[in-house]
């Protein structure tokens, strides 16, 4: 592979590896909203 | 206005469902074609930036319509956007959000068909030793082409299956149904991907010929061109691959948040969904199709062929160069991939119909899914028995291509110019978990609109061939008196027929054009018959109001 090749696979795959990563952590590590919220798994039973 | 119960499970469910939504066949199959197409790895930096100009701003935008209509029970884009303006012209517009579905989920099913197809037979080792000329064979056979008139037995079989898996995940309901295959579906999917492209990787030269190496393949769809940056044609074909990636326009992403609370997020799940169809489309779906047929078939070969259906008729031939096993495992995690990305995408295209039939006249799941069923198999048939007429194309052009464009720039221009910016930025602010950049508020009022629009004007006045120099050359034909010279994909020309005339018949035999505008009335029928419903609708609507 050429360099500028090399260069544009390592950035762009880089940054949406790293963008889907933090989006997806942040989701994860987001404190739950107080009852009654959008979601029915964590519904008091 | 609804009574429904229905929910998400939880917030990831609804992240993968979403991103399920947006990750569909064309993340393996259009992105890499389009960026071979358009530049190689240029093609990247147009692409980018329709992402963050037009791309997120429009995920936003949908999904704080979504919750916004949600607010009051609405679940399908005519009476979300009815909600939003005291003009009811809109309903109108947001019929779009159920046709554009419904035309999809129609053709979309049937080859959602063919990768279960595939699947089995490559799990029963069908196309062990087959070569490319015998899967092209099989192909065809299984469609039934040169038949004229398509009569596929084992084809339809599958369709019907494949539909009635879909209808009855349908009828479980959001939680039940959607997102519990979504939180299977996309791990899969992620995991087969992520093997393919490790293999792809690491395969490097193969010696089958001078250049037949995966780098080579890696090489070509990355290496930059900027010279081609300044041509118009490489920007076009990058918003139109954002905009169908994302699922943006379609009415899906409207429906899928409207069972959100107005204190709950929706600018970081948007994000999340998107980056992760992102991921899946730059990341693995540029690692396995070109790269490997390069690394058996030479550049040349896959700069000649490259095209949808390099999926069905060179892969399993592929992955038969691995070896006999490697080329089951691969041969059932390329097209089970495919179809997780397919039935996950033509779910989220049947929820607007089950949400505004739910709705507007109170019928059950059940029988919402099961009338849903009927109508998408009334209309895919035609584009089975009349694939070679063109029917399926046709589908393809209006429901999936043009609809979409139509639809998002009216969503657009209602979001942030009728219903206002002030409120439209809170909508996508409220209860977000995360610092929503403000320089998005202008980018959604000015920059989108004008973004969407400039796509949809040069689709309408295409010239032959859409380079730079062909739209100076078409005006200096126009202004000289010539007419102007329309490409054949120009909305205008496919309209008007004008390149082609006319010509039902010809020898006393029915023409491909004949086939190709009665389908597109019977979309137009359909079309009607919905903003029928909505109509109906809105009368309940107005009769309950009193």
């Amino acid at each position: 592979m050429t360099t500028s090749a090399l260069i544009m696979i390592i950035l762009t795959q880089g940054t949406v590896i790293a963008a889907t990563i933090y989006f997806f952590r942040k989701v994860l590590k987001a404190p739950q909203n107080a009852e009654p919220d959008s979601y029915s798994d964590n519904d008091p039973k | 206005m609804s009574n429904t119960t229905e929910s998400w499970g939880s917030r990831v469910g609804l992240i993968l469902a979403m991103a399920g939504n947006a990750v569909g066949l064309g993340n393996f199959l259009r992105f890499p074609v389009q960026a071979v197409q358009n530049g190689g790895g240029t093609f990247i930096i147009p692409y980018l930036v329709s992402f963050l100009l037009m791309g997120i701003p429009l995920l936003w935008v949908e999904w704080a319509m979504g919750r916004f209509g949600g607010r009051f029970g609405d679940h399908s884009t005519p009476f979300i956007l009815d909600n939003m303006t005291k003009k009811r012209f809109w309903k109108y517009f947001g019929v779009f959000g159920i046709f554009t579905n419904m035309g999809v989920m129609a053709y979309y099913t049937y080859i959602e068909s063919w990768t279960l197809t595939y699947t089995l037979k490559s799990l029963k080792g069908d196309f062990l030793g087959m070569d490319l000329d015998g899967l092209d064979q099989f192909f065809n056979n299984y469609v039934d082409l040169g038949a004229g008139i398509n009569f596929p037995v084992w084809a339809l079989l599958a369709f019907l299956i494949t539909l009635s898996v879909n209808i009855y995940i349908l009828s479980r309901g959001l939680s039940a149904g959607i997102e519990k295959v979504a939180k299977i579906a996309m791990p899969l999917l992620i995991g087969f991907g992520a093997f393919l492209a490790i293999m792809s990787w690491t395969t490097g030269s193969t010696g089958r010929c001078a250049d037949c190496s995966t780098y080579v393949g890696l090489n070509y769809l990355w290496q930059p061109d900027f010279t081609t940056l300044a041509n118009p044609k490489i920007w076009l074909a990058a918003a139109g691959q954002i905009f169908f990636t994302l699922s943006v326009g379609m009415g899906t992403i409207h429906c899928y948040s409207s069972y959100l609370k107005q204190k709950d997020d929706i600018a970081l799940n948007a994000m999340s969904a998107g980056w992760m169809n992102g991921f899946v489309e730059i990341v693995l779906g540029s690692a396995v199709v070109i790269p490997i047929a390069v690394g058996y078939l030479g550049l040349d070969w896959v700069v000649d062929n490259a095209g949808f259906m390099m999926a069905f008729k060179t892969m399993p031939f592929l992955f038969d160069q691995w070896g006999s096993v490697m080329a089951v495992i691969a041969g059932v995690a390329w097209f089970g991939l495919l179809f997780f990305a397919g039935i996950t995408s033509s779910l989220a295209m049947g929820t607007p119909w089950m949400g505004f039939v739910q709705d507007e006249f109170n019928w059950s799941k059940n029988k919402s899914a099961l009338i849903l069923g009927i109508a998408i198999l009334a209309m895919g048939l035609p584009t089975i028995f009349f694939f070679e007429k063109g029917v399926f194309d046709e589908y393809d052009y209006w429901t999936g291509t043009v609809s979409l464009v139509i639809f998002a720039l009216a969503e657009v221009i209602l979001f942030a110019w009728v219903f206002g910016m002030d409120k439209g930025w809170k909508e996508i602010t409220d209860g977000a978990d995360m610092r929503v950049p403000r320089f998005y508020r202008p980018i959604i009022k000015y920059i989108t609109p004008l973004f969407i629009g400039i796509i949809f004007l040069t689709s309408m006045f295409k010239p032959l061939n859409g380079e730079l120099s062909d739209w100076s050359s078409a005006f200096t034909s126009l202004f000289s008196g010539n007419g102007w010279p329309w490409a054949n994909d120009s909305i205008i020309n496919q309209i008007f027929h004008i390149n082609t005339g006319v010509q039902w018949m010809q020898d006393g035999v029915l023409t491909n054009m004949f086939y190709i505008d009665m389908s597109r009335f019977f979309l137009l029928a359909c079309f009607f018959a919905l903003v029928g419903m909505v109509k109906v609708a809105s009368n309940k609507r107005k009769k309950a109001a009193q």
